[in-house]
């Protein structure tokens, strides 16, 4: 068998084995290696500048879109390298949903946003049928029901990330991507995503990115916490690595590493 | 201690009055020229309007009759920037999707911006010299010589720079989550750019694309060399490889003419040609604004 058709270990829908992260010479992140479980939420922590977010991007190949960034390691899903030569990027995300910092409704009515993605992915059921139960699970349906044709953008911030998750969820894909989805929302707001999460939960692999350490203690079974250490050769340059990886309880309760703790308990970062 | 109140007699503030009033003055004899130029073609060229001016063919200069009217250079005009425009913008756009969207600023996509700016300097003249060493002369047409067609190509090379530089630079202001947002959810660049970056990025492009039919509509010299002029209707498709009448030619034509008749003549192919030129950019003026008004939406 080919190399690239390993066996991606038992319930992990995602695993990175040794990846390093680079934009152009700057090398942003180093040696991963991590497993994410089918079904769980995993989120990642960390101080600005550790790589998180670099990480969560080369899960469904949005890196691609940075010009300069490469990649080295493996990042298998469903027993493929998505990095393989050979692998279409364009699936990888059909399969591997995002959602992004701020919310980015297209300038297309409420119905339009979702059943846009559904469309170029070759949907032909009942659109009606599918954009309100994407709506459902995104808990927007009863805010948006009787105005299903106006713009995306009426909506609140809030809701316009909520749209933006029903919109990934119409794909339906196999994980959802998150990245600090609720950096740009009020408390309540945040409060109904975290909610519209645990919903998400009993059908999608969720990793998310947040800067909100309780956040992940609310939503997530695991929790990475990436720290950044200065080059060896010390010129003042940072190398963003993986310190930490287990379920949240044990990181928040009892952490292994001495920078965990520093960190969860807000001495720096 | 300096009193805090304002003083005319420091110089500074002599040295600020100076200079304010002197941009002024010069910002007013700058707008001077359309002034007096929109004027005088309206008083001129105003008076001449009838309505037999849309519908009769130009007498030829020389015997003491009426002049005729402007309609076959008034439905030229039309064609050949149509034809223009049909050649332009479809290229004009696609290589500005080109580097805006997929290039990734090497040197093929440097090359081209240079390329393109070079080619908005470029004196209209030499397009038409262009189109007539390239097609008029080597009669390559289906053996037609001037004609309304190479007319076109001639505009279009003028087109060519605005509209390759506005869908550039509308593209470039789509913010680039709205592309993450259609490619995270699985949409092929393609699909992205037809169906979410170009929309929104449709009336700043459609914007350059009429101010750049603007510029061409009133171009005289590229059609001098390839379009030439006629006096007789336009009566069917067969009429495009033939010479074809344009109110630039018809007034470069008739103005320089000794006979009063014609003269008039011209003065009212201005007036159109003005006016016609003058909605056009007020309309693209139009766009842009209900462009920036949908933006904040």
């Amino acid at each position: 068998m080919m190399k690239t058709n390993k066996k991606t270990p038992k319930n992990f829908i995602l695993s990175l084995e040794d990846v390093s992260i680079s934009y152009g010479t700057f090398e942003a992140i180093r040696n991963v290696f991590c497993n994410f479980k089918k079904g769980n939420i995993t989120s990642l922590i960390g101080p600005s500048g550790c790589g998180k977010s670099t990480v969560l991007r080369s899960l469904n190949r949005m890196n691609d879109l940075i010009p300069n960034c490469s990649l080295k390691g493996t990042v298998l899903f469903d027993g493929t390298n998505i990095y393989d030569k050979r692998v279409d990027p364009v699936e990888v995300r059909r399969r591997i949903g995002m959602v992004f910092q701020q919310p980015n409704p297209f300038p297309k009515s409420i119905y339009e946003n979702i059943a846009f993605g559904a469309r170029i992915n070759g949907f032909t059921g009942d659109m009606d049928e599918l954009v309100e139960s994407s709506l459902r699970k995104a808990a927007l349906w009863n805010e948006c029901k009787d105005k299903l044709n106006d713009s995306g953008y009426s909506l609140s911030g809030g809701q316009q990330q909520r749209l933006c998750i029903a919109r990934t969820i119409a794909i339906e894909p196999e994980i959802i991507l998150m990245d600090e989805p609720c950096s740009a929302l009020d408390p309540i707001s945040t409060l109904k995503i975290e909610e519209t999460m645990h919903e998400l939960k009993k059908n999608f692999t969720i990793i998310i990115v947040t800067h909100n350490m309780q956040q992940a203690l609310r939503v997530s079974d695991m929790t990475a916490f990436f720290n950044a250490i200065e080059y060896e050769d010390g010129d003042g340059g940072k190398v963003g690595y993986l310190a930490e990886f287990n379920s949240t309880k044990k990181i928040f309760n009892s952490p292994k590493e001495k920078t965990t703790q520093e960190y969860i308990s807000g001495k720096f970062g | 201690m300096n009193s805090l109140y304002y003083q005319k007699r420091l110089s500074r503030n002599i040295g600020d009055k100076f200079f304010t009033s002197l941009s002024v003055i010069c910002a007013l004899i700058a707008i001077l020229p359309l002034i007096f130029l929109v004027t005088y073609i309206l008083y001129k060229g105003g008076s001449q309007i009838t309505p037999e001016l849309f519908t009769l063919e130009p007498n030829p200069p020389g015997d003491d009759l009426d002049a005729g009217g402007i309609n076959p250079a008034l439905i030229g005009t039309l064609i050949i920037t149509t034809i223009a425009s049909i050649i332009a913008i479809p290229v004009g756009v696609g290589g500005g999707i080109y580097l805006a969207e997929y290039s990734k600023g090497g040197a093929f996509s440097r090359f081209i911006r240079f390329g393109v700016n070079v080619l908005a300097g470029v004196p209209s003249i030499i397009a038409g010299v262009f189109i007539y060493a390239l097609i008029v002369s080597t009669k390559i047409l289906f053996g037609s010589m001037y004609s309304g067609l190479a007319g076109g190509m001639a505009l279009s090379i003028l087109m060519l720079p605005t509209v390759i530089k506005t869908t550039d630079e509308g593209l470039k202001l789509v913010p680039n989550e709205l592309r993450y947002a259609s490619l995270g959810i699985g949409a092929s660049m393609y699909t992205t750019i037809l169906k979410v970056t170009l929309p929104s990025a449709f009336r700043s492009i459609a914007t350059g694309v009429v101010l750049g039919i603007a510029r061409a509509a009133g171009e005289t010299a590229p059609l001098i060399f390839t379009a030439l002029f006629s006096y007789y209707y336009i009566t069917g498709f067969g009429d495009l490889f033939y010479e074809m009448g344009s109110l630039a030619v018809l007034i470069y034509n008739f103005a320089l003419e000794p006979y009063d008749a014609q003269n008039k003549l011209a003065w009212a192919a201005s007036f159109i040609l003005v006016l016609s030129i003058l909605s056009v950019n007020i309309f693209s003026r139009i766009l842009a604004a209900f462009t920036e008004k949908t933006k904040r939406v």
